[in-house]
Formats: C-alpha cells, sequence, structure tokens
C-alpha cells in the first residue's frame, strides 16, 4: 500500500455572502446568502515513501485544501484519504506524531523566545524521548546551519533563517512525511538556495516523503521527481517532471528586430505573440517548423537586424495549461 | 511528557517571554491591584450611607466579592488563549498549527498564555477576602478553609467553562465576543451583593443559567454559618459549587461541536 493514498476526494465550502457596507451586514444577520465553492472534486493520486512531489496550480485551485486533509485538520466530504495506514482526520493525534508541517506564512515557533527553548517545548509537546531528540536536534541545527542562531528570540531572526529554524521545529520528532506549503514565499535568493537544498538532503539521506506546494517554478525544477498540476479542485497532471517539461517546453520562441517596422507575417503554425515597432515575436512547435527554415524564410523576404531563439517561461506555460483547462484563477 | 507536566513546562516558557519585558508585567499588575479596588470603594460607598441592607453589612459584601473574584483571578492566569481565541486563532488560521499537533486543542491553549500582570487581581481578591472575613468574625476552622478551597475551584471550573464557551461560539462568528465580558465581569458585580437582594427571575439566571451564585452565595453562607434567608436546604449550601463543574462539562461540549464544524469547513 503506498504511504499517501488519495481517492475520489471531494470538498465544498459554504461560502456566507454578503453585501458590503453596514446596511450589508444587518442584512446578513437577518437572512443569509450561502455559495457553494466546490474545492475539490474526485482528486485522486498516491504516492510511495521516498517520493519528493510537488503540488502547484493558482491560489483557489485547492492545493491548501488538500494539505489541509491530508494533515488532518479538514474532513473530506467524500473519498479516501490513508496517509501512513491512517485516516488523518479521525486518528489525528496518531497521525499528526508522524508528519511534520511547514507554512510559509506562519510559524510554529514562539516569537518571544529563543530557538532553542522552541525546540525543548516541541520535543515536549511531541513526546520526544530526550537522548534522541538532542541527537536528532544537532544533527538538523549542522544540517540547516542554525547553531548561531540558537540562543536569539525567533523576532529577530532574518525571514531566511526563520524557515530554516521552521524546517528544523517540523522535523524534531522525526516525521515520515514533510508537508511544505510555500516554504520559499519572500525569501532572498540565497534563502531559497539553502531551503532546497536543505530539501533535496532530507528526502535524499533520510527518506522523508516530501509533499511541496509551491508558486515558485524554480523550486519545483530544483526539487521535485514528480509534478502534480491542479487547477479547479481537479488533478491537470500527474506525470514526472522531465514529462512535463517536455510537453510544455515543445514550444519555442523567436524574438526577430528588424532594420524597419515589423512586418504582418502569415506563416502556417507560426503564431505571432506581439508585434511592437520592428519588434516582433513568434511562437512555434519545432518539430513542425525546424526553427533553421523558419529563419530561412523571414530572412529571405525580411532586412533582419537581429534574432533571438529563446523558451518560454515555466510559469507562462502553466498559465498556458490551465486556460488549456479553462482552470484559471477564481 | 504527561499533560500535566508539559501544562507547566508552557507556562515556565510564557513566563521566560515575559520576562523580557519585566517593567511592563509589574506595572500592569499594579494596574489591576488598584483598578480593582475600585470596585470595593463602590461597595463601600454605599453602605457607608445605608449602613446595612437587608441584615447584611460590607464585610459581608467583601466575602462575596473576595472568593468570586479570586475565582476569576485564578482562571484569569490560564485561560488567556480561550479569551482571544476568535481573532488570534480562528480568524488567522493559527488554529489549524493546534491541531497539527499530537496534543488536545484545550490544553495546547491554556499553555498559549500564563497571564503574570493577574498576580495583582488575585492579591486585590485575597486581601478583601480575608479583611471581609475578619470583619465579620470568621472563625477559620479546618472544614471551613476546605470548604473555601472547594468553593474556589467550583468558581474557576464556572469560569473556565464560560471562556471556554466565548471560545466556542469564535467557530461560528469568528469574532472573539466581547458580550461575553457581561457574564464574567459583570457576574463578578452580581455576585458580590447576596443573591437574596434580587428579583427572583435575576435569581434564577444566576442559580440555573450562569451558576454565580452557586460558587458564590450558597457556599459562602455556609463558611459565614448563615442560614439561606430563601430557605435552600442546609446541605445544598456546601454542595452547590459542583455546578461549576457541571457549567464546564457543558462548555466541553459546545467546545467539541465548534471543533467538529472547523474540521468540516475550515473556516
Amino acid at each position: 500500500m503506498p504511504q499517501i493514498l488519495v481517492e475520489d476526494l471531494a470538498k465544498t465550502y459554504r461560502v456566507a455572502e454578503r453585501d458590503p457596507g453596514l446596511l450589508g451586514a444587518v442584512k446578513g444577520l437577518v437572512h443569509r446568502r450561502h455559495r457553494t465553492v466546490e474545492a475539490l472534486r474526485n482528486v485522486s493520486f498516491s504516492l510511495e515513501a521516498g517520493e519528493l512531489l510537488g503540488f502547484i496550480g493558482p491560489n483557489g485551485a485547492g492545493k491548501s485544501t488538500t494539505i489541509k486533509i491530508l494533515s488532518g485538520i479538514l474532513k473530506p466530504d467524500s473519498g479516501t484519504v490513508v496517509v501512513n495506514g491512517l485516516v488523518p482526520f479521525a486518528d489525528r493525534i496518531a497521525h499528526v506524531s508522524r508528519i511534520g508541517v511547514v507554512f510559509g506564512q506562519r510559524t510554529q515557533l514562539w516569537w518571544d523566545l529563543p530557538v532553542s527553548e522552541g525546540f525543548d517545548l516541541l520535543a515536549d509537546i511531541y513526546r520526544v524521548e530526550p537522548a534522541r531528540y538532542r541527537a536528532n536536534r544537532d544533527e538538523l541545527v549542522a544540517l540547516l546551519r542554525l547553531d548561531r542562531v540558537l540562543d536569539q528570540p525567533v523576532r529577530q531572526l532574518s525571514l531566511g533563517q526563520r524557515m530554516r529554524a521552521e524546517i528544523a521545529a517540523a522535523l524534531l520528532h522525526e516525521p515520515d512525511i514533510l508537508f511544505l506549503d510555500e516554504p520559499t514565499i519572500g525569501l532572498d535568493a540565497p534563502s531559497k538556495l539553502a531551503v532546497r537544498e536543505v530539501v533535496r538532503r532530507l528526502n535524499r539521506e533520510r527518506g522523508v516523503t516530501v509533499l511541496l506546494t509551491t508558486h515558485d517554478m524554480h523550486d519545483i525544477e530544483a526539487l521535485a521527481q514528480r509534478v502534480i498540476v491542479i487547477g479547479h479542485g481537479q488533478v491537470l497532471a500527474d506525470s514526472p517532471f522531465e514529462t512535463l517539461r517536455a510537453n510544455v517546453l515543445a514550444e519555442r520562441r523567436l524574438i526577430i528586430d528588424f532594420a524597419h517596422e515589423a512586418p504582418d507575417l502569415d506563416i502556417p503554425g507560426v503564431e505571432v505573440r506581439s508585434r511592437k515597432g520592428q519588434t516582433l515575436e513568434l511562437a512555434f512547435d519545432p518539430a513542425r517548423t525546424p526553427t533553421p527554415t523558419l529563419i530561412a524564410a523571414i530572412a529571405a523576404t525580411h532586412e533582419v537586424v537581429d534574432i533571438h531563439v529563446g523558451e518560454p517561461a515555466i510559469e507562462e506555460v502553466i498559465a498556458r495549461f490551465y486556460d488549456l483547462h479553462g482552470a484559471g484563477e477564481g | 511528557m504527561n499533560s500535566a507536566a508539559l501544562v507547566l513546562r508552557y507556562f515556565s516558557a510564557s513566563l521566560r517571554s515575559q520576562l523580557q519585558y519585566p517593567g511592563s508585567a509589574i506595572m500592569l499588575g499594579i494596574g489591576a491591584f488598584l483598578t480593582t479596588i475600585i470596585d470595593m470603594l463602590a461597595a463601600w460607598a454605599l453602605f457607608d450611607r445605608f449602613g446595612q441592607v437587608q441584615g447584611w453589612g460590607l464585610g459581608h459584601i467583601a466575602v462575596f466579592y473576595g472568593v468570586v473574584s479570586t475565582s476569576f483571578a485564578l482562571t484569569d492566569f490560564f485561560t488567556r488563549g480561550f479569551d482571544v481565541f476568535g481573532n488570534e486563532f480562528v480568524k488567522t488560521g493559527a488554529f489549524d498549527r493546534i491541531l497539527l499537533r499530537p496534543r488536545s486543542p484545550a490544553l495546547q491553549l491554556v499553555g498559549y498564555e500564563f497571564r503574570l500582570s493577574r498576580f495583582g487581581r488575585l492579591a486585590q481578591a485575597l486581601l478583601v477576602l480575608f479583611v471581609g472575613a475578619a470583619v465579620v468574625g470568621v472563625d477559620w476552622t479546618p472544614d471551613k478553609a476546605l470548604l473555601l478551597v472547594w468553593t474556589i475551584t467550583g468558581g474557576v471550573a464556572l469560569f473556565t467553562g464560560l471562556l471556554v464557551l466565548q471560545a466556542s461560539f469564535a467557530f461560528w462568528t469568528t469574532e472573539s465576543l466581547e458580550v461575553f465580558n457581561v457574564l464574567t465581569y459583570g457576574g463578578i458585580q452580581a455576585a458580590q451583593f447576596p443573591l437574596s437582594l434580587y428579583a427572583g427571575w435575576f435569581r434564577n439566571f444566576l442559580i440555573f443559567v450562569v451558576p454565580l451564585g452557586c460558587v458564590a452565595y450558597y457556599p459562602v453562607l455556609a463558611i459565614l454559618g448563615q442560614p439561606d434567608p430563601l430557605g435552600a436546604p442546609d446541605w445544598w449550601l456546601p454542595t452547590a459549587p459542583a455546578m461549576g463543574f457541571l457549567f464546564l462539562a457543558i462548555s466541553f461540549l459546545a467546545w467539541r461541536l465548534g471543533i467538529a464544524r472547523y474540521t468540516s469547513t475550515g473556516s
């Protein structure tokens, strides 16, 4: 049996709506209108121990709902969810002892307490045996380079230091699974690299299963072996990262600077993405329209100053992927 | 680590973070002492003018007030988490973090803060209680001392129940309901006067709905060695504080409903 098994998971929320302003608030007291939001419908996937899965999707796509159900905070309307052989919402206490969760936006440490005291308290909360706790803490402190911040109150840490402390805090009780929700949000470049390095090592060296949600495609590129794309509460794609990349990166971009105003080209299989002044941006599939052929054809009929061949940014490709499935924001 | 030991660990952590600003804790404590003294000044002004009301004097009032105020001060030390629950936990989603830890949510909320500044209120309440008892001539025999402890324990249970109930409502409203202060702070004001002074409906409210009378009026009569002017049986007087525990138990039922709602709606 896989470590995480999710089958036909569905969840709808009832959201109370009210008109703005004082009058709206009063009306809301008397008569409440409700809107039903389908957060998840028929989500299924499974994860084996030791996998590193990236979870991507726009806001409101169902990422957070899925993480909340997997971590036992939320009960699904229907469907099956089994993690480590337990049903998270039914066996909450046994379940949460075996998982670690990091929310990029929220701290789990004590703002006014030194990092080390927060760790001590967490070890007591999770009933970690003292000897194991000390060994584990020392290892994490070395791995996450926390020795210099251990005695500082959490409120004095930089965001990058705090995020490393958060990850250590989530691992003190040696969970088999780590949920990371936007772990690099707001971090500077070196801190992002440090966080990615740590997650990779935890996964490879300690065999921790990692489920990561992020908006940062570089996180996914650097870490995830497998990616699930979620939109409108459904799994749109579930494939190894390389497959996803090959599919979405098949497209090429051609940016041409002309000596004159950019012409309005009409070539079959080639899409004009933008035409501004003397610059033209084209999108095409190199399998159908070989790049040299296209360049030769344009250079033969127009005076070209410069040519640049590129790939679309992965963010843009994912966004188009959503458009294709009608699963944009909102 | 068992739950009781963990609560102490939480408290020691909370004390250490408050002692990062020791001046603030001390000033808040002194402030609480002074503001609550004003409660007694008001009662003093009243009795200075009228002498006695239905045979009750200022000393009696001080004992009633001291008992209920001691219960509240003790409750106030460890219920901050419930008091701010709506705004600090439900609205912000911080309750998710509580559910992610392998301990009961109520225990974690108790551990949220140990309010050092409440020593001011406790000192004032105990002072008023024992000065009042001396004025009316209470002889502190072991059984009366024990009855006092039992009464205050029942009071702590009742006030804790009120705060748990207040927090439970936040699962539906997402706001901390200030209206509950009417029952806690207002309750102290109401319970400092003997129940026999009140109109019937209000008396019933203080016995059957929010049983403040059961953790102040009745047991204090037993401590004072007086029968109930309204005719409650003698066995009832020292038994009444048990109502505080009943109230607490009912509050926890509401709390469980609230958590069930939270985990099914996620808000």
